[in-house]
């Protein structure tokens, strides 16, 4: 087991009241899943993947990664279990615009610079992986959509991360580079072993997971 | 991918603001070094001229004043030239060299004149600007107490120094400059002064002083001439810093109480005025740059945090601690630290080097050491000016990129 949250709820306070956002959920995955996470606009699918990422703090409730309790971790612990074992792909790619293609991917290295050479010939290997080896020195904007998303799918995965959340990956992109982002990210989960939790609004996406959850007003329906 | 490296790109990215922030720094740090060199070329300056100018002991009459003196007025009061002697005979320390003077308004022709009797190689060695005219054939050096020749002013015997030494010959006189034009007067002529005819040894170099409206002849030759025999009008004295800091005047008062003894209070008073000035408004500037410096930086980081929202947000997302962000901001800020004060530093010297002579007529020399002073402070102004907008970026949550569509 990967990941595991025991009666997690998230409440927010807003100005007409208490929205309670995530309610009593109990979810594992285990190492190897694809899940994906779906629901309509306000059911709480991405507060979830938020509290999953440890980027925000539960209500109350429990959430468990490779053993760490992440209710109860400091910030920086925090910080380091994202940079060491989560990737995160999101639906605006959220590239860094004046950095090449090499160096976005590079990024997550700057925290850990233990054998940078070997890391950067690895960011270049996984480039060739996802065929932009040859825009590897080009500027974000100089790329497509379906280019850019790729490029964040090579950030993610540059730190050899076991968990890969992923917000709306295919959000932005038209139905077929969606699903050459799918495949892309099947591939990984099954060649690498790599857990993938993916928030999305299209059933053809939520197709590609093997582990399939539903949100409803901030509880699972299925 | 280094931190260094990426705020290096960042930096390169955003040029305009690049330029924008640099600007205000090097600009502040730029005036501050361009009054500081100005002020120290000034301050050495005035230095140079009171030594040129000699003497900074005058000792008068009681009844007299400075005004007195340099009027030369045909009443003015006068004292015993043995009083010379008195001071020659002490064993005061700082007396470096005294210079005894009758000076009385007369006129050649048309021209008004100040005739000025004096001991020839003591009125030379303290006004050492005319020993470049050749006078002596060796310059002299003012630094108090410093340097052998000056306490001894070339004398072995340290008594000879004081006593006054007669090598003008009593048919011969020094004129300066200005006298020199009005009269048309050039060296080895023949001028007639109350009827007594002199040759004219040498025509002094422009002092910018009284000096170049004075005829010089040897003192017992004025004494005779204007009939006032073993009387002075007063004694330059040149007197080490040190000795008069050390209370000179009151042992001078001491030995002669019946005179009025005072130092060239004007000159010193002027000279510490200026520096203070300069002082006053280098300190002012330095205070306005670092008040506006400081807001200026911080506001450019502000508005590159505000710019890097987004960025920042993903950074924290990936990993980044809050530590992490600090450090990514106050580095830039540190580099923008470093080029502006190297900058300020370059054009501040080059501006005083340039406009210096134009504008203040002083040569102006950079002075290394201001570099890391002025990289030391344009860094401290950078980094104080960027802590809070780097507190701020720390606080921007990760989680409202992910909620952006």
């Amino acid at each position: 087991m990967i990941i595991e949250t025991k009666e997690l709820t998230k409440n927010y306070h807003h100005k007409d009241g208490l929205v309670v956002a995530i309610k009593n959920i109990n979810l594992n995955f285990e190492q190897g899943d694809f899940v994906t996470i779906t629901g309509p606009s306000g059911s709480g699918k991405t507060t979830l993947l938020l509290l999953l990422a440890g980027l925000i703090r539960p209500t109350s409730g429990r959430i468990t990664f490779k053993g760490y309790d992440l209710h109860s971790a400091s910030d920086n612990k925090l910080a380091n279990i994202r940079s060491k074992h989560i990737g995160f792909i999101m639906q605006n790619f959220s590239l860094i615009p004046y950095l090449s293609v090499l160096n976005n991917v590079l990024i997550p290295l700057s925290l850990n610079q233990n054998g940078e050479n070997t890391k950067s010939d690895y960011a270049v290997h996984l480039l060739e992986s996802i065929g932009l080896k040859d825009r590897m020195n080009h500027l974000p904007k100089e790329l497509s959509a379906g280019q850019q998303q790729r490029v964040a799918i090579a950030r993610a995965l540059v730190n050899k991360p076991n968990l890969i959340l992923a917000d709306e990956p295919t959000g932005n992109l038209d139905p077929a580079l969606a699903i050459e982002i799918l495949e892309v990210l099947k591939q990984i989960n099954i060649e690498n072993k790599i857990t993938i939790i993916m928030v999305t609004h299209s059933p053809t996406a939520s197709e590609y997971g093997n582990v399939r959850v539903h949100i409803k007003d901030g509880s699972i329906i299925i | 991918m280094k931190i260094y490296k990426l705020v290096l790109i960042e930096l390169w990215h955003r040029k305009s603001q690049l330029i924008t922030a640099l600007l205000a720094i090097t600009l502040g740090i730029g005036v501050i070094v361009g009054i500081r060199s100005v002020a120290v070329v000034s301050e050495k300056a005035v230095a140079v001229n009171l030594d040129n100018l000699g003497a900074n002991i005058m000792v008068l009459p009681l009844a007299a004043s400075v005004d007195n003196y340099y009027s030369a007025d045909i009443d003015a009061p006068t004292f015993p030239e043995d009083y010379v002697e008195r001071i020659a005979t002490s064993t005061l320390a700082g007396v470096d060299n005294m210079s005894p003077k009758l000076t009385r308004k007369i006129k050649i022709g048309e021209t008004n004149i100040v005739l000025t009797g004096i001991i020839p190689k003591n009125e030379l060695a303290s006004k050492p600007i005319w020993q470049t005219a050749g006078l002596t054939g060796k310059e002299l050096q003012t630094t108090c107490g410093a340097n052998p020749i000056n306490q001894s002013f070339g004398y072995k015997d340290e008594k000879l120094q004081r006593k006054a030494i007669d090598s003008i010959a009593t048919d011969e006189c020094l004129i300066g400059s200005n006298i020199s034009k009005k009269l048309k007067l050039k060296e080895k002529n023949i001028v007639t002064i109350q009827g007594k005819n002199f040759k004219v040894a040498k025509v002094l170099p422009e002092t910018g002083t009284v000096d170049d409206d004075r005829i010089f002849a040897h003192l017992h030759t004025v004494q005779a001439l204007l009939g006032i025999n073993g009387q002075i009008s007063a004694i330059e004295i040149m007197g080490c810093c040190n000795a008069i800091s050390d209370g000179l005047l009151s042992k001078l008062r001491n030995i002669l109480p019946d005179t009025k003894i005072t130092t060239i209070n004007q000159i010193v008073a002027t000279q510490i005025k200026t520096n203070q000035l300069m002082n006053k408004i280098s300190v002012i500037f330095l205070i306005i740059v670092l008040f506006v410096g400081g807001i200026s930086i911080g506001n450019s980081i502000w508005a590159n945090v505000n710019e890097r929202k987004k960025e920042i947000g993903t950074l924290r997302m990936i990993g980044f601690t809050k530590g992490k962000i600090y450090e990514i901001l106050l580095l830039k800020a540190a580099i923008l630290g470093i080029i502006g004060g190297i900058l300020g530093y370059l054009v501040g010297t080059l501006s005083g080097v340039v406009l210096g002579p134009q504008l203040a007529g002083l040569n102006i020399e950079p002075i290394p050491i201001y570099l890391p002073w002025s990289i030391l402070i344009s860094l401290f102004i950078s980094l104080c000016g960027s802590l809070i907008p780097a507190y701020l970026a720390g606080k921007i949550e990760p989680y409202k990129i992910m909620q952006e569509a």
